[in-house]
C-alpha cells in the first residue's frame, strides 16, 4: 500500500505492506530519520514525539496510513545548527540534555506546547510535558522551556 | 304525556351512561395498570441488562466524576496525570489524540476510536447507581439536549460507546475485558427499554 504525506516541508511516498506500521518505525527505518527515538513502544515516554498537522503525536502508536496526506515533522525539521528553533536555542542555553535519548520528544512536546500556548505556567507544564527523562534534567528543562518561550516571536512557532 | 316519559327516560339514560363510565374508566385504570405492570417488568429486565454493560469499566471508566479519566479493569486514575481539560479531551498540548487515535493500536496497545475522549461533566457516573445513572442519561438539562431519540441513537451507535465490544488488546497483548453481554444483547435490551417506554426503576 503507498501512503503519502509531507515530512519536514518535503512530500514523501512509502510503499508499506502492513498500514498500520507505527510511523516511527517508517520515519526511522524507512526514511532514515534517526532523530525521533524508541523508548517504551506503548505511548508511555514520548521519546517518539513528532508534530502530525502541527499536534505533538506518539508515534510509536500512530498508524502510519492516518498520516496520509497530512504534514509530520520531526526534531530534523524542526529547525538546524545556523536556524535553530527558540525550543533548540533554549535548551542549547541551558544545556540541558544528559545522555541526549528522551529530549527530541521533550523537544518536540514542548514546540507544540507554545505553538498553542506561548506562555505557559509551571502547571502548563506539568500538565503537557508529561515525557520521560530517565538522567531526571526535569529542572533545567523547566527553565529552557520558559527560556523558549521568552525567545519566542509567536510567528516562529506558527509557521510550521 | 310524551312529553311526561321523555322526562323519565332521560335521567335513566343518564345513569346507565354513568354506570357505564365508571365501568369503562375501572376497566380502563385496570387494563392500564395491567399494561404498567408488564412494561415496568419487562423494561426492567431489559434495564438490568443494558446497566450491566453501561456500568462496566469499558464504560464507566470515560465517565469519572472527579475529571480523571480511569483505565484498566480496576479503574486506576490515567497515568501521566491525565484530566479532562477544557474541552473533555485533555490539556492544550497533550490530548487524547496524543496517543489516542481513531482505532486501538496493537502495536502500542493503546485503545483508540473516533472522537476519543471523556463524556462531558454533567455525565458523571462514576459511584451513581444504577438508577441515577439513567435519570442523569435522559435528563436534557445534563445530557446536551438530547431527546430520547438521540440517547437511543448514541447508545446503540456511536462508535466509540460501541468500542467496549472491540476494546483491543493491551501493551502485553493481552485482550481487554468486554462487558458482561454481547454487543447484539445490549442493544437489543437498550432498544427493548426505550420501547418499553424508558421506565427507570426506583
Ligand atoms: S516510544 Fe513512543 S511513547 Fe515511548
Ligand atoms: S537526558 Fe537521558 S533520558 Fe533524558
Amino acid at each position: 500500500m503507498k501512503i503519502s504525506f509531507n515530512i519536514n516541508g518535503q512530500p514523501q511516498s512509502v510503499e508499506i505492506e502492513d498500514p498500520n506500521t507505527p510511523l516511527l518505525w517508517v520515519v526511522r527505518d524507512m526514511l532514515d530519520l534517526k532523530g525521533t527515538k524508541f523508548g517504551c513502544g506503548k505511548a508511555a515516554c514520548g521519546a517518539c514525539t513528532l508534530h502530525v498537522e502541527g499536534e505533538a503525536v506518539r508515534s510509536c502508536s500512530y498508524a502510519v496510513k492516518f498520516a496520509e496526506g497530512k504534514n509530520v515533522v520531526t526534531i530534523e525539521g524542526l529547525g538546524d545548527r545556523e536556524n535553530p528553533h527558540p525550543v533548540q536555542q533554549a535548551w542549547i542555553e541551558h544545556v540541558v540534555p544528559q545522555c541526549g535519548y528522551c529530549q527530541p520528544g521533550f523537544i518536540m512536546a514542548t514546540a507544540a506546547l507554545l505553538a498553542k500556548n506561548p506562555n505557559p505556567t509551571d502547571e502548563d507544564i506539568d500538565n503537557n510535558i508529561v515525557n520521560v527523562c530517565r538522567c531526571a534534567t526535569y529542572t533545567r528543562m523547566r527553565k529552557a522551556i520558559h527560556r523558549a518561550a521568552d525567545l519566542t516571536p509567536s510567528s516562529k512557532v506558527l509557521n510550521e | 304525556m310524551k312529553k311526561l316519559r321523555l322526562l323519565y327516560i332521560i335521567p335513566v339514560i343518564l345513569f346507565a351512561t354513568i354506570l357505564l363510565a365508571t365501568d369503562f374508566n375501572e376497566y380502563a385504570e385496570e387494563n392500564n395498570n395491567r399494561t404498567f405492570t408488564r412494561q415496568t417488568a419487562e423494561s426492567t429486565e431489559y434495564f438490568d441488562q443494558m446497566m450491566s454493560a453501561l456500568t462496566h469499566p469499558r464504560c464507566l471508566n470515560c465517565h469519572p466524576s472527579d475529571n480523571k479519566p480511569k483505565q484498566g479493569i480496576e479503574a486506576h486514575p490515567h497515568y501521566f496525570g491525565v484530566e479532562r481539560g477544557k474541552d473533555d479531551h485533555g490539556f492544550t498540548a497533550t490530548n487524547c489524540n496524543t496517543c489516542h487515535q481513531e482505532e486501538n493500536n496493537d502495536f502500542s496497545g493503546v485503545p483508540g476510536a473516533p472522537h476519543w475522549g471523556l463524556a462531558p461533566a454533567s455525565m458523571n457516573w462514576e459511584g451513581l447507581s444504577k438508577t441515577e445513572i439513567a435519570t442523569s442519561m435522559m435528563d436534557k438539562s445534563r445530557n446536551g439536549g438530547k431527546t430520547p431519540k438521540e440517547i437511543l441513537k448514541h447508545l446503540t451507535e456511536d462508535p466509540l460507546v460501541l468500542w467496549a465490544w472491540n476494546p483491543g488488546i493491551d501493551a502485553a497483548g493481552n485482550p481487554r475485558e468486554k462487558p458482561p453481554i454481547s454487543k447484539e444483547a445490549y442493544i437489543a435490551a437498550v432498544k427493548g427499554w426505550f420501547e418499553a417506554g424508558a421506565v427507570i426503576p426506583q
